[in-house]
């Protein structure tokens, strides 16, 4: 164990390094001397596994319009979105994929050269009325193209990276915050980063599922630190499951798949769609169609010998254009479903995929303190892409918001947090700085109990996804509650059997495991508190949307013993910057 | 179930002196059971101790390069079945520097790539809309844009080994990646950095690179054309 910590002072700090706070980086280093601590290699973060698409209202195809695309975003969250930052979001959309381009995104072009192109669910012209070409995409590996742009463009503007460091505590003095505190996963060694800023960007927590389309890494880490540190964590219960993960390994087939034409069959070889949203059928939002496949498969009408899944036809677009426009689809249908899409259908089924809510922040991206009392700013805090929640999802995610979001309020914090910087001085460190780290640390890298990672963290992913899943009731949370103090309680008598400095993988899963086990009793505690259904929440016991009693965010808080859950809550911003309220109402599509 | 044995390279610096192979039984569990499904069943099951890098298990991120029975692939990406072998041995990407287990120093190959200048390099003014840039321009950033980074090619290369200065295959594929696109205008600067005693001419085009890469990339290709480029431009 490390005894030695190292300290560096920087004026901005980004923790992650996927698109947001890449994107983030690379602005602010333009400015200011900035700083990404990142668990893995850049070009490694889950940004890189985004297939079909970034959205914003070119209107390249057909005519579009940022309010259009606000509209769709604010009723695809079932009206929990905050209209300011649906509207900060979707107007400044067609200048950041120009921005992108312009650093040499390879997108797919039309004809006449310009960037192509293509319809995703829940995107429509004329508020509502018919599916129109939004996403902007290069082939399906947009976010692919993106992340290795993103960080050849921070490398150019100088930014200082600091690759597989594994962030252990935010620091604060007084309420400000002012640091982190990393374990280099290389050699052992500890690092303070003293900075002006802080931006987290951290990404997703889906591996809490068990079936799941995320990274090995997206473990909720930096949510874990916000809440351990007083930060709430806004809507807590909405996932998002994605419809068509591949059955039985969970890898993402991209919503543009259905973009291009494909549509879902049950085994009567029926396109049920046509019953659910009769209006834009396989393109309705994320929510609905997963909702509709689990339907499906328990009133029987599952495919294969388990009846247990939906078959997702592409074939009839032709060979040619499945190459041209979906190649990466092609290579995973092949490997992970061993199936050739162009002749056969793919077999899928909903799969973890995205948390909507996040460290609550305003549009600017300066984190809040999330209670009902309004809306304080923490000093120095800045949160972007899928840790946060500014919040434009709600209890919904449209398809291709992600990168959307993550371009936007990734170049946001990076322009607020270099004028944070440049507009404040260094607020001292704590003298004890960092000890809650080094404390967690220690107890893992010492840890001679019992319990190791992989029988654990089975538990804890078999309960989410049979108890916290795609269909909720009050009994099955009560009892997810009830299991996960039970393995929460398990850590105590943990075992991390490699005892290394270097590379020490099974401390890493250790202390990622703590996290999440963290993360899903706040998920489940908020999902057992909102008694409606709303987006991507779905309570059996409750089925209709409660505006009365619901239209709020939820923030989740860690009580003073730093264990337990607490469930309060924050009104909607219903006010966009200058247009007009879009009032709630029914969501049919 | 089937069982497979997995001889895996072992090097812990805070305890050994020397390297050493260990090794481990594996059950497949399921038909397409994966390589990385057998790493994480011996890290999650057997021993903790064992090391490997890791991310997106999709075969994007360029994490999970290893050596396994002599060939460059990706763990996520390769089906124990396909291997037709019941005795596997699985190595660190070769020609990098080993770290711990499975585990290389991937700083070097990194830093490589990023001296290509490998962004977009524009001297005339940029519009304020996209580039226009035709379907068929487009096109020619096919079989380049790919690269994951993950390092098969590189590490497979003899020149790689042999010149700790030598760009490497990827650089290389990166760097046509910037000069083949229809809106860069960063020639003259990157084709000096290739024209090195370190760049271009060092390869020996035996296309080992090519038989590595997972993504079926072609960096030979690429190295070809850069050749021509200088040739047409320099001489």
């Amino acid at each position: 164990m490390s005894v030695n910590v190292e300290y560096h002072k920087f004026d901005v700090v980004v923790v992650g390094a996927g698109g947001a706070g890449l994107n983030a980086a690379q602005v602010a280093s333009q400015h200011v001397k900035t700083a990404v601590v990142s668990e893995v290699y850049p070009t490694r973060s889950h940004t890189i596994s985004a297939q079909g698409g970034i959205s914003a209202s070119l209107g390249n195809l057909e005519e579009d319009h940022w309010h259009w695309h606000m509209f769709d975003t604010v009723k695809g969250s079932d009206y929990l979105a905050d209209q300011d930052a649906c509207e900060y979001m979707t107007r400044r959309a067609p200048e950041m994929i120009i921005a992108l381009e312009h650093i040499g995104l390879p997108f797919s072009r039309t004809p006449e050269g310009k960037i192509a192109q293509r319809p995703f669910g829940g995107h429509t012209a004329e508020f509502g009325k018919r599916a129109v070409k939004r996403a902007c995409y290069a082939a399906d590996r947009t976010g692919h193209a993106m992340l290795q742009n993103l960080y050849e463009k921070s490398v150019e503007q100088g930014t200082h990276f600091y690759s597989e460091f594994y962030a252990l505590e935010l620091l604060e003095n007084d309420g400000h915050v002012n640091g982190v505190i990393c374990y280099d996963i290389q050699n052992g060694g500890l690092h303070v980063f003293h900075a002006k800023s802080i931006i987290f960007a951290t990404g997703g927590n889906c591996r809490i599922y068990q079936t799941n389309s995320n990274a090995h890494i997206n473990t909720g880490d930096g949510l874990a630190l916000a809440m351990r540190k007083g930060m709430s964590w806004s809507d807590a219960e909405f996932f998002q499951f994605h419809p068509t993960g591949i059955y039985g390994a969970g890898n993402l087939i991209t919503e543009g798949v259905r973009g291009e034409g494909g549509i879902l069959l049950n085994k009567d070889g029926e396109r049920f769609m046509e019953r659910y949203a009769p209006t834009i059928k396989d393109l309705a939002p994320r929510d609905i169609v997963s909702r509709s496949m689990m339907k499906e498969i328990l009133e029987g009408r599952g495919v294969g010998p388990n009846a247990d899944h939906i078959l997702l036809k592409i074939d009839h677009i032709g060979a040619d254009a499945i190459l041209e426009k979906l190649p990466g689809i092609h290579e995973l249908a092949l490997v992970f479903a061993g199936v050739d899409c162009t002749k056969e259908p793919i077999p899928v089924v909903p799969t973890a995929h995205y948390q909507n809510g996040g460290i609550p922040t305003n549009h600017l991206t300066q984190v809040i303190k999330g209670d009902m009392d309004g809306e304080a700013l923490v000093p120095g805090f800045f949160a972007a892409g899928e840790c946060a929640s500014a919040s434009v999802h709600g209890a919904n995610r449209l398809g291709t918001n992600s990168l959307l979001d993550l371009v936007v309020f990734g170049r946001t914090a990076g322009e607020e947090a270099a004028k944070y910087a440049k507009e404040n001085n260094f607020v001292e460190l704590e003298e004890d700085a960092g000890k809650e780290g080094k404390a967690l640390l220690e107890k893992f890298a010492n840890a001679n109990g019992t319990h190791t990672f992989g029988t654990v963290w089975n538990e804890l992913t078999n309960i989410m996804q049979k108890n916290v899943g795609v269909f909720r009731t009050e009994e099955l949370m009560t009892e997810a509650i009830e299991k996960l103090d039970e393995i929460e309680a398990k850590m105590d008598d943990f075992k991390v059997v490699d005892k290394s400095t270097v590379y020490n993988l099974d401390l890493i899963e250790a202390l990622e495991l703590n996290n999440m086990i963290l993360v899903a009793k706040a998920a489940t505690k908020a999902a057992l508190e909102r008694k409606e259904s709303r987006g991507g929440h779905y309570r059996d016991d409750y089925p209709e949307r409660d505006d009365e009693k619901y239209l709020k965010h939820t923030e989740v808080y860690l009580e003073e013993d730093g264990k337990n859950p607490r469930v309060t809550h924050r009104p909607v911003r219903m006010k966009p910057l200058t247009v007009e309220t879009f009032p709630p109402k029914p969501r049919v599509y | 179930m089937k069982k497979v044995t997995f001889e895996i390279f072992r090097y812990d610096p805070d305890k050994d002196n020397e390297a050493y192979y260990q090794t481990y039984e594996v059950e497949i569990r399921r038909a397409g059971y994966l390589m990385l499904d057998a790493l994480n069943q011996i890290k999650w099951e057997q021993d903790p101790t064992l090391t490997y890098r890791r991310s997106c298990r999709e075969g994007v991120c360029g994490s999970d390069g290893l050596n396994v029975n002599g060939v460059n692939m990706l763990s996520c990406m390769t089906k124990v079945e396909d291997l037709n072998s019941d005795h596997i041995i699985v190595q660190p990407l070769p020609g990098m520097n080993v770290m711990r287990d499975l585990v290389t120093d991937v700083d070097d190959f990194f830093n490589k790539f990023i001296t290509v200048k490998p962004y977009l390099i524009r001297k005339s003014p940029t519009p304020d809309k996209e580039f226009y840039q035709s379907p068929e321009d487009r096109k020619l950033l096919d079989g380049l844009y790919e690269c994951i980074a993950c390092g098969c090619c590189s590490s497979s290369c003899p020149s790689y080994w042999a010149d700790a200065k030598y760009l490497g295959p990827n650089a290389f594929l990166r760097a046509w990646r910037y000069l083949a696109d229809s809106r860069d205008e960063g020639a003259e600067e990157r084709l000096p950095i290739l024209n090195d005693q370190h760049g271009v001419w060092r390869c020996h085009t035996i296309y080992n690179c090519v038989e590595a890469c997972p993504k079926e990339l072609n960096p030979t290709d690429a190295i070809v054309k850069i050749r021509k480029m200088l040739l047409d431009t320099q001489f």
